[in-house]
């Protein structure tokens, strides 16, 4: 007889911890359900038509009782609730020195791509114990990256970044796969999760290397593309520079501020005329026939590279 | 009353032609009519589920392809959702007893009533049609913008299906919450409805609020893929995610139409089967009304991995485990019903007794689902598939057969084979298990749904899958052949052969064409068993 997995590998301390939850919440099952189970068997046997047993005073109603067996599950289900919402909490934040990954997902493909340039499709290789944080857009329908070793899952949604984090402990290949309904060939758009000892992601960084970082990319497209005639300090045109933009608050002509994220920065790209910067014109085109998502996330990681000081490259 | 019976014409023999029946008014007829088609649709609905179960036995899928899976599971979940579920209990078993059991003549509206059959079965030809003309392959939940901008082509047309089928679950809300109020017999309160009656009244209150929400719904879907609108489409500043909230707000209500009326049949059956009053009847009535008012805050439950904010996640997390409280009064309420009951293990009381076991495990794990860690990790899986077919196959269809046995005398004035229906029941429980606990491991396995190629490790759990799902196949067949049997050969019922208390038990099997020769009058508390059993008490 073939063996048969009963328990997923489990990669994280992570998901250690929801594996932890889910035993709990299986012994709550059976607690709650138990009593359930035994008295219907007891009582159809007992109280079998026909067969004497006493039936005298048969309670039609017990008021405390059944506020008890109301509350007192629900009081041990708050308790699951606060423990269950503070580890799902862990994964909206990311420490800030978390490795960047970008992940694009297509019909029906996934490609990531690593900060120093190196893109792979369908796979994807992190260090070991280093958290790495994954910014993530569609290129067309909604896809969802899973990987159950991490017990995570997030949805990849066209027109705006969802983000996800881990740290993985265990070196070893593991499995990706597509849970969001996405067409033809949903089941198939899977991929391996490789996570390997430090040295052994920095020589296959080195090996696999590509010239070019995607911040660097970013910066050829940034000229190639047009932004720099409005966005160079040298430009005519009234246009923010963009030198010491990321994560700092951007006053709008609406009145509100905001900060200026991978969202912000995408939206600017994609939807120009949706959030404009105070004392601004709105005369920036939309570049959303004209970048792919990938051109954009190296847009990004060359905005984000753009610290005061630094000499842009 | 019994002497006058013979002389009466029953509703069956009231006129024979097909007109008579197709032009029908009388509630009872009607719910026939219904009963006939539901059941036709529930074949549709399972033939596709064979099919992807058979495909299911090797990893690559041998037996269809993509896209023929694709549109296999589709059309299932569509017929099944909207064309078995959502009308199953309700149009077949409420028409037929809501006004015998408020001791009314038929419903509010009869001809409104026949409108809305009309309806379902043009919606129903809409559906036939679109697997002829090749399926769809959106899922039934037509997500944006996979359904919009990327799905083959007959996505117009069964969205207009199952638009124009919620006209027909609109009509037959409005005529049963008309009918609750306004055709009681004279000393039928409120305080004395049956508890079925409760949980019709309560589903039907969602059926009127809740459809028209996904009829909206389905038209943006339409307009958005034929003239591009945006509404959804994030490249001309629409949201995908507009979508999902929209469409569960429809439809998380909608599994509490199809479970509640569900849990109606199973007060009747368990107060039948221990021929005691339910225990705690006010509450048990009172959280019919909660489950159907909780149900519409819930929504958000089914997003938590869609990039919803983290605050609403946690909201909606903790709005869902509060449902949890009236549907657990439920299930103690029924237990301790049994409490120094006089139980009879009869087919009635066997499927009731399954579904509170499926529905415990179901609804349990429905729970786990709500816990927001525990829900990133299984959502999509096969765990979720395993948690909605404990509800919807192991509750809803369960309590359907469980009433189909119960009713049977008096639909049809004979009795079937008792031997049967036990073997009928303990199977289908067998049979059912087997099929779907195994889901829930290879869902937290990581084994996504609508899959049609999986991982070769995971073959084995799949295989005994298929196994079970034969086996439940093969079960459900079974009480067609003994009911249709018992058509013929099965020994007269007579009024009442459960002894059961409710006006229905007081009319003949089969009633009579105007149910009731006089306007009863109602005197007594439901479920008012004591009286009859005294001698039983040792
Ligand atoms: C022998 C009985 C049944 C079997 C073996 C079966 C099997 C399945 C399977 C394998 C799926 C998952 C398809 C996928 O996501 O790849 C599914 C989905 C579904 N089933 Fe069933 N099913 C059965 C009966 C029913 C019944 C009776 C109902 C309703 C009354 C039902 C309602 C649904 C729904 C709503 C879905 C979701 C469809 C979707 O996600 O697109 N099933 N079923
Ligand atoms: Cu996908």
């Amino acid at each position: 007889m073939t063996f048969i997995p009963l328990w997923p590998q489990s990669v994280s301390d992570y998901s250690h911890q929801v594996d932890l939850l889910v035993i709990a919440f299986t012994v709550l099952i059976v607690a709650l359900s138990a009593p359930v189970f035994i008295l219907i068997v007891v009582f159809a046997v007992k109280y079998r038509r026909g067969r004497p047993a006493d039936r005298k005073h048969s309670p039609n109603r017990n008021i405390p009782l059944e506020i008890s067996w109301s509350v007192i599950p629900f009081v041990a289900l708050v308790g699951f609730y606060v423990w269950s919402t503070e580890l799902f909490a862990t994964l909206r934040h990311a420490p800030a020195d978390a490795l960047q990954i970008d992940v694009v997902a297509k019909q029906w493909m996934w490609k990531f791509q690593h900060p120093q340039g190196q893109a792979e499709i369908n796979e994807l290789h992190v260090p070991a114990g280093e958290p790495v944080k994954l910014t993530m857009a569609s290129q067309d329908v909604i896809h969802s990256l899973f990987i159950p070793a991490l017990r995570i899952k997030q949805d990849v949604v066209p027109g705006r970044y969802t983000t996800s984090w881990f740290t993985a402990d265990k070196p070893g290949t593991y499995r990706i796969a597509c849970s969001q309904y996405c067409g033809s060939n949903h089941s198939e758009m899977t991929g391996s999760f490789v996570v390997m000892k430090p040295a052994d992601y920095a020589k296959w960084l080195s090996q696999s290397s590509n010239d070019q970082t995607l911040a660097a990319e970013g910066a050829a497209l940034f000229r190639s593309r047009g932004c720099s005639g409005c966005h160079d300090p040298a430009s005519t045109v009234h246009a923010p520079s963009l030198v010491g933009l990321y994560g700092n608050p951007v006053p709008l002509q609406s009145g509100e501020v905001v900060i200026a994220d991978d969202e912000y920065i995408r939206d600017s790209i994609l939807l120009p005329q949706s959030q404009i910067a105070a004392g601004y014109q709105p005369i920036m085109p939309t570049f959303q026939n004209v970048l792919s998502e990938e051109d954009v996330l190296k847009i990004v990681a060359y905005i984000k590279s753009l610290q005061p000081g630094e000499a842009t490259q | 009353m019994s002497e006058t019976a013979t002389e009466r014409v029953s509703y069956l023999r009231a006129g024979h032609s097909l007109k008579s029946w197709l032009l029908t008014t009388d509630h009872k007829r009607i719910a026939i009519l219904y009963v006939l088609s539901i059941t036709f649709f529930f074949f549709v609905g399972a033939i596709a589920a064979a099919l992807i179960r058979l495909d299911l036995l090797t990893p690559a899928g041998d037996l269809l392809t993509n896209d023929g899976y694709n549109r296999a599971f589709t059309i299932h979940g569509v017929v099944m959702v909207w064309f078995f579920l959502i009308p199953s209990i309700p149009n077949t078993f409420g028409n037929f007893l809501l006004p015998l059991m408020i001791g009314a003549r038929d419903l509010a509206f009869p001809k409104l009533n026949l409108l809305s059959w009309y309806i379902y079965m043009i919606a129903g030809l809409f559906t036939v049609f679109v697997l002829i003309a090749g399926g769809v392959d959106t899922g039934w939940t037509f997500y944006t913008p996979l359904s919009t901008m990327y799905a083959n082509g007959n996505v117009i047309l069964a969205a207009s299906a199952v638009f124009i089928v919620g006209f027909s679950s609109i009509l037959t809300g409005l005529n049963f919450i008309v009918t609750v109020h306004k055709l009681r017999c004279p000393g039928m309160t409120w305080g004395r409805l049956p508890l079925f009656v409760w949980s019709i009244y309560a589903t039907s209150l969602v059926l009127v609020l809740a459809t028209p929400v996904l009829s909206i719904t389905l038209v943006l879907i339409s307009l958005e893929r034929l003239f591009g609108l945006g509404i959804f489409n994030p490249a001309l500043g629409g949201d995908p995610l507009l979508y999902q909230h929209l469409f569960w707000f429809y439809s998380h209500p909608a599994v509490y139409i199809m479970v509640l009326p569900a849990l109606g049949v199973i007060s009747e059956l368990v107060a039948a089967g221990a021929r005691k009053p339910i225990f705690g009847y006010q509450f048990v009535a009172a959280s019919s009304v909660a489950i159907a008012a909780l149900g519409f805050f819930v929504w958000g439950h089914h997003m938590f991995v869609s990039g919803q904010s983290a605050y609403a996640s946690a909201a909606f997390s903790f709005l869902s485990i509060a449902v949890a409280i009236p549907s657990g009064i439920k299930v103690y309420n029924w237990t301790a019903t049994l409490f120094k009951g006089h139980i009879s293990l009869d087919p009635p009381f066997l499927f009731a007794m399954a579904f509170i076991g499926l529905f415990v495990f179901g609804g349990l794990t429905g729970l786990m689902l709500a816990m927001l860690a525990i829900d990133v990790h299984v959502h999509d899986t096969y765990f979720v598939i395993a948690h909605f077919h404990y509800i919807m196959v192991g509750g809803t269809v369960s309590a359907f057969f469980g009433a189909l046995h119960y009713w049977w005398p008096k639909i049809v004035g004979r009795m079937y084979s008792i031997v049967w229906g036990r073997l009928a029941a303990i199977f289908i429980f067998l049979g059912f298990n087997l099929t779907f606990f195994p889901q829930f491991l290879l869902g937290y396995l990581g084994m996504p749904r609508r899959y049609h190629v999986y991982p070769p490790e995971f073959q084995v759990l799949n295989v005994f899958s298929s196994v079970g799902a034969t086996l439940l196949g093969a079960a459900y067949l079974m009480p067609f052949i003994y009911f249709i049997h018992s058509l013929r050969y099965g020994a007269p019922a007579g009024d009442n052969p459960w002894g059961a208390t409710g006006l229905e038990w007081t009319t003949p099997s089969p009633p009579p064409k105007h149910n009731f020769d006089s306007v009863p009058l109602v005197d007594r508390p439901p479920y008012d068993y004591e009286v009859e059993m005294e001698g039983d008490n040792a």
